[in-house]
């Protein structure tokens, strides 16, 4: 279980986070929805301990993350697997390296082993006969692929997620959230989902839980968050520019005047 | 009282201050990087191949470069040193001083300053590029040290291809010196070899070499720093890369001037 008790951050006098709270049970899949910039990816990098709170804890299996040393961390985080919002391959190394990089480092698995396993974290992601290709000569979605095989490769208890469908085709998307489904149901794995693509939130959570201005305002099961009475979620769930949530609006005078002035221009 | 100090002296004062809180930020920054550097350094497992691979990755960027730079610079030396010593009927010293200054200054000087600009940047950009992908970022999920990773192979193959780059290039400019002084100026290749190997002591070679190490230590710490830091997309990279020659050639040459200073004017 991973329990987020009052949590604070702010960079450069901009509070990102507000005393945020939130439980993520164990075998569940968790999604944190939000604006983009609103600081889930943020809240995401606290709970494997690449940033650090400025108050507030997180707390894995009772253990706070931000009063161990490096080398305790670093223990934590063998249980952990991420998938980068960029997937964050390993330029330097083809895609082979990049999977068995953490079995490398962390586990003495015969060359023989080492393949097979390797292999089986790439099949599980759809993508076969590619171990001799750089990061720089796949696609998107297969960059995102290649980035979730070597989350997996060490078999986490705990594998957060940063925009797993952001920036690959809506067919891919909805292999990847069938991935995170049967990762759940098959190894009962832990899994935090960043996200505001609200397909992928529906299809893969157990709970949802909204992040607006710094706090988490909501937390429900997928039904309960589409039935919620609050306004600010509704039209964040639904997409509508119109609503409690102003921010990105066009100004409506610059826009009224737009088309004129345009022409103006360009005479 | 504080009326009389307002205004422009005021905030000039500030902007002083504050300057000198980021200066020693940034000097404690990067001596907590070299400690973190020589810590992993000795704790094992010693990354051999990825030490290796850096060795002849920073060999094959820069032993050209070296080779040609150091070869004229013993040229113009001979030219230069040529046209006093010849007021003096002394162009028999040619070699000597050619030989002195390459070997105590300005091989080992010459070479750390391209090595910073053609490795310090790259290892610069390398590393900055890393960081706003969020490969570092994904190296500290795996649970890998980004410093043992990253900076000691690194840190350890600049401290071994630096002197022998050093070495190779006080050769050269030896060499330099011997074409203008037996081709150009009539000296005898005998002689001139003589001359250009008589006055060397062991301490001249052992402080140029010393002076590689320092300067091989402050290439890498200062580029990695830079790249460890670097914020933004591709201009981000840009300013670090660009910063990390800068600052590399001024703690070259302000740690030249200490280490001249200590061995030839403290321990004598």
């Amino acid at each position: 279980m991973i329990e987020i008790k009052d949590l604070s951050k702010s960079f450069n006098d901009h509070q990102v986070l507000d005393r945020v709270n939130l439980t993520i049970n164990t075998g569940e899949t968790t999604v944190i929805i939000g604006r983009s910039g609103c600081g889930k990816s943020v809240l995401l990098k606290h709970m494997i301990g690449l940033l650090k709170p400025d108050e507030g804890s997180v707390v894995i299996g009772g253990v706070d993350v931000a009063s161990l040393s490096g080398r305790e961390l670093n223990e934590v985080r063998l249980k952990f697997g991420m998938l980068f919002q960029s997937a964050a391959l390993f330029d330097s190394m083809t895609v082979f390296e990049n999977v068995a990089f953490p079995l490398r480092e962390h586990t003495q698995t015969p060359p023989a082993a080492l393949e097979q396993r390797v292999h089986e974290c790439l099949q599980l992601v759809g993508l076969q006969e590619i171990d001799e290709l750089y990061p720089s000569a796949l696609s998107g979605g297969m960059r995102k692929r290649v980035g979730l095989a070597r989350a997996l490769a060490m078999n986490p208890e705990i594998v957060l997620y940063d925009e797993p469908t952001t920036g690959i085709d809506p067919i891919m998307g909805d292999i990847i959230n069938g991935l995170i489904v049967a990762l759940r149901d098959r190894l009962k794995v832990t899994s935090v989902v960043v996200t505001h693509d609200m397909r992928s939130a529906y299809k893969v959570a157990d709970r949802i839980a909204m992040l607006y201005n710094g706090g988490i305002i909501e937390v429900g099961t997928p039904e309960q968050i589409r039935g919620s009475k609050n306004p600010i979620i509704q039209q964040f769930i639904k997409g509508e520019a119109t609503g409690p949530i102003q921010e990105g609006l066009p100004d409506r005078r610059v826009l009224s005047r737009w088309s004129l002035r345009s022409h103006v221009n360009l005479q | 009282m504080i009326g009389r100090f307002s205004g422009p002296f005021l905030e000039t004062t500030a902007a002083a201050g504050t300057r000198a809180v980021e200066l020693f930020w940034y000097t404690g920054s990067l001596c907590l990087l070299f400690v973190q550097t020589v810590g992993g350094a000795v704790a094992r497992p010693l990354r051999g191949n990825a030490v290796a691979r850096e060795i002849s990755k920073i060999g094959i960027q820069s032993w050209f470069i070296v080779s040609i730079s150091a070869l004229f610079i013993g040229m113009v030396l001979a030219f230069q040193s040529a046209y006093q010593m010849k007021k003096l009927a002394a162009e028999i010293y040619i070699a000597s001083l050619v030989s002195l200054s390459v070997v105590r200054e300005i091989g080992p000087v010459m070479t750390a300053l391209i090595v910073a600009g053609r490795v310090g940047s790259a290892i610069a950009a390398e590393l900055g590029t890393m960081k706003v992908t969020e490969q570092i970022d994904a190296l500290t999920t795996l649970a890998v040290d980004p410093v043992k990773f990253l900076v000691v192979p690194r840190f350890l193959a600049i401290l071994v291809a630096l002197p022998l780059l050093t070495l190779w290039a006080d050769a050269i400019g030896i060499l330099g010196g011997f074409i203008i002084g037996t081709m150009k100026l009539g000296v005898l290749p005998s002689l001139y070899w003589k001359m250009a190997t008589l006055p060397l002591v062991f301490k001249d070679l052992f402080s140029g070499l010393l002076k590689s190490f320092i300067f091989g230590m402050i290439i890498c710490i200062v580029s990695c720093f830079e790249g460890f830091r670097t914020e933004g997309g591709a201009e981000g990279v840009g300013r670090t890369t660009t910063v990390a020659v800068v600052v590399s050639f001024l703690l070259i040459i302000a740690a030249d001037c200490i280490c001249t200073a200590m061995f030839y004017f403290v321990w004598r």
